[in-house]
């Protein structure tokens, strides 16, 4: 198979690829030719490749992502290529960066004015971040949220948001204009599809965003969609608990988050349908635009 | 040989002033295998000092700022953990002998700065390991997991006990009884490490190696790790001690001396040709050739030469190198063959191997 290289820009970031994988040269181009497939640029911020290793590739090959040369995780089927790679850039970022506070968390805004969805797998994070962004909502990022130490405002990376099993029918069902890569099958988090950012929210990538909501989901089957306070003292704990950098930021980390916590309104937020809860976000976003608003009537959408 | 990439990074370690006024492309080539031998904070402060890390194109600068905060992160964290240390083993040893980056670390060396730290080592007479090892699971310190094979292996042969994991802070700890394997057929006396080993001042209850004796565990752990990701760093490591005790005019004729005596003769020799030859390291020539280090035949040393090329540069821009991959075992079966005899590593690499593909279709297992 040819070898192919790529150049990407996402968000802050230029990224180069090299991969013979099928999947990958048939799936990159899907997933980000809106301007951001781009000509070598003079500085790439990460060099990453996805390739066999030499006893891997007759006999039940396998492929494996290199970041600088270096290879992370177990190699895997090359069906895997695509979310391989994706899960591979978010580690070498999360394990580099450290200009930004970067939060395992999804991030959408809603004109100036961010929403940031902490949540542990499962809790519907990446369902409803897929659903929103196809409701208007700007997508900034599905699994890294970026945050500046200095100013406050959130980076926007508009790469494609992963969903698993189920949620790819409902998004599927939900936003029939959305386009998803091939669906990878029995990866460890067992199928995955990619879904392109929409153009607008690609578009609009440099505009800024200034958190505030943080909203912590949980997906209950058949649950009605309620937004519920929570203290901010716990807003604050679940984002520290998800900053993969925290630790090393230590003091900048602190009164970052602790200035993101202040400027927002912070819930939980139950929900069992999809519709229910994007209506339900979105008029709490509608109701903050409007003069005077900041207060208990935005707490309850439903 | 030696790639490009490689090439410019070494000669920047070499000459740091060099630094400013490199343009974009010249970072592109540079950072990803900086990062990945562990000297890009030491990049970043030659950056600094070179031009100021402001004179930096802006993306790039973003790697290096980067980098200097996660060294300060480890250099914290490993602060902490003396304290923490100190604190825990007082009374049960007289004082706690540090190694490697810890060492560096609490005596201000040169070689701390920048570096990347990932546990800390620590040297303790061995017939204090007993109390030593109670000490430390009372105080929280765990064995991490390990095979069964592994642990006995470790107690049988190493010159440490199994690595220990702080249960709530997750830091590691390396306590080590002497500082090369046992099973080395030139044994060590680890007494004579003691009695040189020096108190470091403003710090109560830790001490460092003697100058040469650092020098030597740095040299021995250069060649005879099986590990070599890190090897440029390790290089950079021992030319910093070398450079900062090397002003002293005793120093070289005291190296050669416990090189003698510890009988680290043949690791001193290629961590001086290696030093002087990749990093220019100011050592006397006299002393790089002196008989008293038992040169290897010009055969050897040739082999030697051009694995030690291929292990010790991170490879850019596939990063992937056969060669390389090819060099790195034949160093890891070296590092293992100086270990032991060929009775025994034959069947421990067996196994080794055998345990490797175990784990791997248990893992596809779970896929």
């Amino acid at each position: 198979m040819p070898r192919s290289t790529f150049y990407l820009r996402t968000g802050p970031f230029a990224i180069h690829l090299e991969t013979r994988e099928e999947r990958l040269r048939e799936g990159v181009p899907l997933l980000y030719d809106d301007g951001r497939l781009i000509d070598r640029p003079e500085f790439c911020d990460f060099h990453v490749t996805v390739e066999r290793p030499v006893l891997r590739r007759w006999f039940r090959p396998k492929t494996a992502f290199h970041f600088e040369g270096a290879a992370l995780f177990t190699p895997s089927p090359p069906e895997h290529a695509l979310p391989l790679f994706e899960w591979g850039l978010n580690w070498a970022i999360g394990m580099t960066v450290n200009q930004y506070l970067v939060v395992h968390a999804a991030s959408l805004a809603w004109g100036d004015r961010a929403l940031v969805i902490p949540g542990p797998p499962g809790a519907g994070k990446s369902t409803l971040c897929a659903g929103l962004a196809s409701r208007g909502w700007r997508l900034l990022s599905d699994e890294l949220t970026l945050l500046r130490l200095d100013g406050g405002g959130l980076v926007a990376l508009a790469r494609p948001v992963s969903l698993k099993n189920e949620s790819i029918e409902i998004i599927r069902r939900f936003a029939p204009e959305a386009v998803f890569s091939r669906p990878a099958e029995r990866t460890l988090k067992g199928t995955v599809a990619l879904m392109k950012p929409p153009a607008e929210s690609v578009k609009r990538i440099a505009e800024p965003a200034l958190p505030a909501w943080v909203v912590v989901p949980r997906f209950t089957a058949g649950a009605a969609a309620r937004l519920s306070p929570r203290p901010k003292a716990e807003a604050f704990l679940e984002l520290a608990a998800n900053a993969i950098n925290y630790h090393v930021l230590g003091a900048a980390a602190f009164s970052a988050l602790g200035e993101l916590v202040d400027r927002s309104l912070c819930f939980d937020f139950a929900y069992g349908d999809l519709g229910e809860a994007v209506a339900g976000l979105t008029a709490l976003a509608e109701s903050a635009s409007l003069p005077q608003s900041q207060g208990g009537t935005a707490a309850r959408a439903t | 040989m030696m790639n490009r990439a490689a090439g410019r990074l070494i000669s920047l370690i070499r000459e740091p002033e060099r630094i400013s006024g490199l343009s974009l492309g010249d970072w592109d080539e540079l950072i990803p295998p900086a990062r990945r031998a562990g000297v890009l904070a030491r990049l970043a402060l030659a950056a600094d000092r070179a031009g100021g890390l402001d004179a930096v194109p802006e993306q790039p600068r973003q790697h290096l700022r980067s980098a200097l905060i996660a060294a300060e992160k480890q250099r914290r964290d490993i602060e902490f953990e003396l304290d923490r240390l100190a604190e825990t083993l007082k009374g049960t040893i007289g004082r706690i002998v540090l190694l490697k980056g810890a060492a560096y670390l609490a005596a201000g060396l040169p070689a701390a700065e920048g570096r990347i730290f990932g546990d800390i080592d620590i040297l303790v007479p061995k017939e204090t390991l007993p109390r030593v090892e109670a000490v430390l699971d009372i105080s929280g310190w765990r064995f991490g997991e390990m095979a069964e094979y592994d642990r006995s292996y470790y107690r049988r042969w190493m010159h440490q006990i199994p690595p220990l994991v702080h249960g709530t802070r997750g830091s590691l700890l390396d306590v080590h009884h002497t500082i090369v394997a046992r099973t080395r057929r030139l044994q060590l006396d680890a007494a004579e490490l003691f009695r040189a080993a020096v108190d470091i001042p403003g710090r109560p209850g830790f001490a460092v190696l003697a100058p040469a004796d650092m020098v030597l565990h740095s040299a021995a752990h250069l060649l005879n790790e099986a590990e070599f990701d890190r090897g440029l760093r390790d290089l950079d490591d021992l030319h910093r001690l070398l450079c900062h005790f090397g002003r002293d005019p005793g120093f070289f004729p005291s190296l050669l001396e416990r090189a003698a005596k510890l009988d680290l003769r043949r690791p001193l020799y290629y961590a001086l040709r290696y030093t002087t030859r990749y990093l220019g390291t100011p050592v006397p020539p006299e002393i790089c050739n002196a008989a008293e280090l038992a040169p290897p035949n010009r055969v050897l040393r040739a082999v030697m030469d051009a694995l030690f090329e291929q292990a010790l540069l991170p490879r850019y821009p596939s990063g992937h190198s056969t060669l390389r991959e090819l060099a790195g075992l034949f160093l890891y079966m070296r590092a293992h063959y100086l270990l032991m005899p060929m009775h025994i590593l034959v069947p421990h690499l067996l196994r080794k191997a055998y345990m490797r593909r175990a784990e791997q279709q248990q893992q596809a297992g779970v896929v």
